[in-house]
């Protein structure tokens, strides 16, 4: 019982509870001297927020900030050598190869999670009429689903990122390992919250919360508030980290342009969460406050406009798509040339494309209010930024075609993945430009199409690709490589049923299927559509439960695999042994070579550096 | 050279075979509004662009994938080749003017879309939880389904009594949402040109019941539509508790009141008068005029038990004439 009690993971959701009756207790206290009565919301806010930061002072996120504003000494990071074992998962590590796998746990937790939603809602719309749940609890479950999901996403780009990037550039951690550790742990009471939305009456506006409906939402839209605000921060702090790691932590030798690619894409990546992040939490901020205090930013009768919520909202949350999709179009470029053993094509462009494609997303986040009412004018140029965005994307696709152009292609379980990503990515990419051109996304704007849409582009740049990423550094983490025979069964599974799911979204759309509703008009006769799009989501459900069954199965009794099994040249696999150790490279590592050169003769990447020559 | 070739005249095969399939697969509804035929037409090159660009990278990867697998006990390298500048300045450039080339097209459809004939039908739509009301100020006629009269071009002045909402009818391509506040009032241009019975369907999330936020719109001759009119004036001096119905559809009563006796949002209206109500503090009362009165411009007062407060919008007495009150009581009492 009492080891039970000195994991951080039990301390903090202790730290939690305490919080949140402190919050709350606070609020009502105050209350209370004033002669006021109990009100439910904003003990709720106030108790959820002190949660999250019980939580983090339950788990020890604040205890070497105090020692420090104490004048305390605290031990060196690289000093830190941490038992190894299960223990280390479930507390305050400070190795970014422990947190990069709790953020996998997390992401994987919460896409579980998400998944199931979808197919409560799926199994609802299969048919006709209101079967399973009611139509408030439908509606919540969509915004959940949309929103647990993003977190999920958000978690598992900072998995991949933290666990590969100090690798990958020759650094023994990231640039700032406390604060990695906190951004981390910040996302777990976060979470919380966020589910508990569930539990507190839910939220009937979908992940968007468009006021004036999330002012009158249930008490969950509060929840989902909070959690999407310390979700945000926590996006933030890690970007910052990643940012500080890749420009200053590389190795000798490491100029920018012989960075592994996958750099350039967290990079590019975490310029936009860095940047963009903020006006989320304001604008989620600001229905917070409006339902908190009264005060009118959206109300019209009190002088508010909708309108300008969401113009803050999708200032963020469309650079957020290419948050959640530059990572994994970084592993695809990054994965790629080792599997057809050719150098990637145009590797400056390629990385100069994730740039552009960053910057210029930060100019069309407009075209998510083609019909809202905005200024009229407004939607000219801002059809013209967004369509802009097809051409560093393209740069991608035709930089991908040519590098497997006359390679010599091996496919292995995390190749599949990478080929699966790239044309379901382009389907994503294609229908997007009627989304684009006004006129025709009149018709298309709040249909299935752009839920089909939306979900080529999360499964094309994130899903495939993020199985890509773990089938491939699976041996790094344990060294024990994953089951190839159940690696290919998950893929040949999700990739038929994930296109028939997204094309079917598609074309139901086209013909008239509004998005977010919980029942459909049968004159429509879209029920036998909706019936196969539900089946096919299960088929992808049972195929991530394949993909579950064979990590579990390989992190036990996989073959074992403690060298290059993938004949990459990236220092991780070229001078690491498998499972990485602690604190990486025990000598430094210097570049001699370009990362990609596969096909030169006699040529590296890496080599250890001479003894003389380290300090 | 015999490899680009030969992917060459697939993706040319497979471009036409990918259009035809986008093109004859019934992917659009009927088309019914003037203002639907540029939109199609833009769907249209739309359907080309995705056929040739679809075909372009699929057919390359999957030639290469098949051509340059690496077989059965072969090991080594592929062709050692880094990147050509002047082939990615190439595919930089054409997309460039390809994507400029479109959005032009898209402003030239937006803008014909946007086409305003001389003395359009004025509709003024009003959207709430969760009903539409159609107003016709030139007649002076206010109606639960939207008539119109075919070749004629409708002007339609949109706004909302409580959250965003968007009108959509699917038939006519274009969409516009509709927000709350006297200062946002939206305009919408339609010409049905095909008569036929639609649905508008809201396509903004609009909290429990958005999926049933649907109503006829119907598409007919300008002579039935003068006859329609008539008819609804007609009306207006027929019994009160045929107004009743009326001004109940309008104002969206039954949105949320099922006149059948079914649970819904609020309480059924079928035998509710003369029914002993018990309120959600406990205490009973005998439904009787002065009680659905009171229930309807202030909502908050009486509120039967098993029902959430703060649901029904607190202003119908701002909105609702007396007259027409006294008429939907009057329908109430018929609900037997």
């Amino acid at each position: 019982m009492k080891t039970f009690f000195s994991y951080g993971l039990v301390k903090g959701l202790i730290g939690q509870v305490i919080g949140s009756l402190v919050g709350a207790g606070l609020l009502t206290g105050i209350r209370a001297l004033m002669g006021l009565g109990w009100k439910a919301e904003p003990a709720y806010v106030l108790g959820a927020a002190f949660g999250v930061i019980g939580y983090m002072i339950g788990i020890g996120g604040f205890r070497d900030w105090f020692s420090w504003a104490r004048g305390e000494e605290t031990p060196d990071v690289e000093d830190i050598q941490e038992k190894p074992g299960l223990r280390r998962y479930l507390g305050y590590s400070l190795d970014h190869k422990v947190i990069g796998i709790q953020y996998g746990f997390l992401s994987l937790f919460l896409l579980s999670v998400g998944g199931t939603f979808a197919l409560i809602f799926r199994t609802e719309l299969a048919q006709t009429g209101m079967q399973i749940v009611s139509l408030d609890f439908f509606n919540t479950l969509i915004g959940m689903h949309g929103m647990v999901l993003i977190v999920s996403i958000l978690m598992g780009i900072a998995a991949i990122s933290n666990y590969a990037v100090p690798l990958l550039i020759g650094a023994r951690d990231m640039a700032f390992p406390r604060l990695n550790a906190f951004a981390f742990w910040l996302a777990v009471p976060a979470s919380l919250v966020l589910v508990s939305a569930i539990f507190t009456g839910g939220f009937d506006t979908g992940w968007t919360g468009y006021p004036p409906l999330s002012l009158r939402a249930p008490l969950g839209m509060q929840m989902f508030f909070v959690a999407i605000f310390f979700a945000g921060w926590s996006s933030i702090l890690g970007a910052l980290n990643l940012i500080v790691t890749i420009l200053k932590m590389r190795a000798p030798g490491m100029n920018l342009l012989r960075m592994p690619i996958f750099a350039w894409a967290v990079l590019a990546t975490s310029l936009i969460a860095l940047t963009a992040t903020q006006l989320i939490g304001t604008s989620f901020q600001m229905v917070s406050f409006e339902r908190l205090f009264g005060m009118g930013f959206f109300d019209a009768t009190r002088g508010g406009n909708p309108i300008l919520f969401q113009y803050l909202f999708w200032f963020y949350s469309h650079p957020a798509v290419y948050i959640f999709v530059l990572p994994g179009l970084g592993v695809i470029s990054e994965l790629l040339p080792v599997f057809v053993r050719k150098p990637l094509f145009g590797y400056k462009w390629v990385a100069m494309s994730s740039l552009g494609i960053a910057l210029v997303g930060f100019l069309v986040f407009a075209h998510h209010m083609f019909t809202s009412g905005m200024e009229e004018y407004l939607r000219v140029p801002f059809m013209y930024s967004t369509l802009l965005v097809a051409v560093p994307t393209g740069i991608k696709f035709f930089s991908w075609t040519a590098t497997i152009w006359q390679g010599r292609i091996r496919f292995p379980a995390p190749m599949l993945f990478v080929l699966g990503g790239i044309v379901v990515f382009l389907l994503g990419g294609l229908t997007g430009p009627p989304l684009g051109t006004v006129a025709t996304d009149l018709h298309l704007h709040d249909t299935y199409y752009v839920v089909g849409h939306f979900h080529d582009t999360m499964f094309g740049g994130y899903i495939f690709p993020l199985f890509a990423a773990i089938y491939f550094w699976f041996p790094k983490i344990t060294g024990r490589r994953m089951n190839e025979t159940l690696g290919k069964l998950h893929f040949w599974l999700m990739t038929p049923s994930f296109l028939v799911m997204s094309l079917g979204q598609m074309a139901v759309g086209m013909q008239g299927m509004r998005r977010r509703i919980a029942d459909y008009d049968p004159a429509q006769g879209f029920e036998t559509a909706h019936l196969i799009i539900t089946i096919a989501g299960f088929l992808i459900a049972l195929s991530v439960i394949v993909f579950f069954v064979n990590l579990i199965i390989s992190a036990r009794r996989g073959a074992e695999a403690p060298g290059n099994v993938w004949e990459s040249r990236s220092p991780e696999w070229a001078i690491l042994p498998s499972p990485a150790p602690m604190h990486n490279y025990e000598k430094p590592f210097r570049v001699v070579g370009e990362p990609y050169d596969y096909g030169l003769k006699g040529s590296t990447y890496v080599e250890i550096a001479p003894q003389s020559t380290g300090d | 050279m015999k490899h680009l070739t030969v992917a060459g005249v697939l993706v040319l095969i497979s471009t036409i075979l990918v259009y035809l399939l986008l093109s004859n697969i019934g992917l659009l509804p009927v088309n019914a509004s003037v203002e639907a035929q540029p939109i199609d037409r833009l769907f249209n090159l739309h359907y080309w662009a995705i056929a040739f660009l679809f075909s372009l990278i699929v057919v390359f990867i999957a030639y290469s994938l098949i051509v340059f697998r690496r077989r059965n006990g072969e090991d080594g390298d592929g062709q050692f080749f880094k990147g050509n500048d002047r082939l990615e300045i190439t595919w930089t450039i054409i997309p460039l003017g390809f994507v400029i080339f479109l959005s032009y097209l898209g402003s030239v459809t937006l803008a014909e879309t946007r086409k305003a004939e001389p003395q359009p039908l004025e509709i003024k739509v009003t959207a709430g939880q969760w009903f539409w009301r159609f107003e016709y100020p030139e007649y002076g006629i206010v109606s639960d389904k939207m008539m119109m009269p075919v070749n004629k071009q409708a002007l339609l002045k949109l706004t909302s009594l409580d959250v965003i909402h968007s009108f959509w009818v699917p038939e006519f391509r274009v969409k516009q949402d509709l927000l709350p506040g006297e200062n946002l009032v939206k305009e919408l241009r339609v010409t049905p040109n095909l008569t036929g019975e639609y649905k508008v369907r809201c396509a903004e999330l609009c909290g429990t019941s958005h999926a049933y936020m649907e109503s006829p719109v119907i598409v007919v001759s300008q002579a039935d539509f003068d006859a329609w009119v008539q008819e609804e004036l007609n009306l207006l001096g027929a019994d009160p508790s045929a107004r009743g119905e009326k001004w109940a559809r309008n104002n969206g009563c039954t949105s949320c009141h099922s006149i059948d006796g079914s649970v819904s949002v609020g309480p059924t209206w079928k035998g509710l008068y003369e029914l002993e109500q018990q309120l959600a503090d406990g205490s009973m009362v005998t439904v009787d005029g002065a009680y659905l009165h009171n229930a309807i411009v202030n909502p908050n007062a009486q509120v039967a038990a098993g029902f959430p407060a703060n649901v029904m919008p607190q202003n119908f007495k701002d909105t609702i004439s007396e007259q027409q009150i006294t008429d939907m009581i009057e329908y109430i009492k018929t609900l037997k």
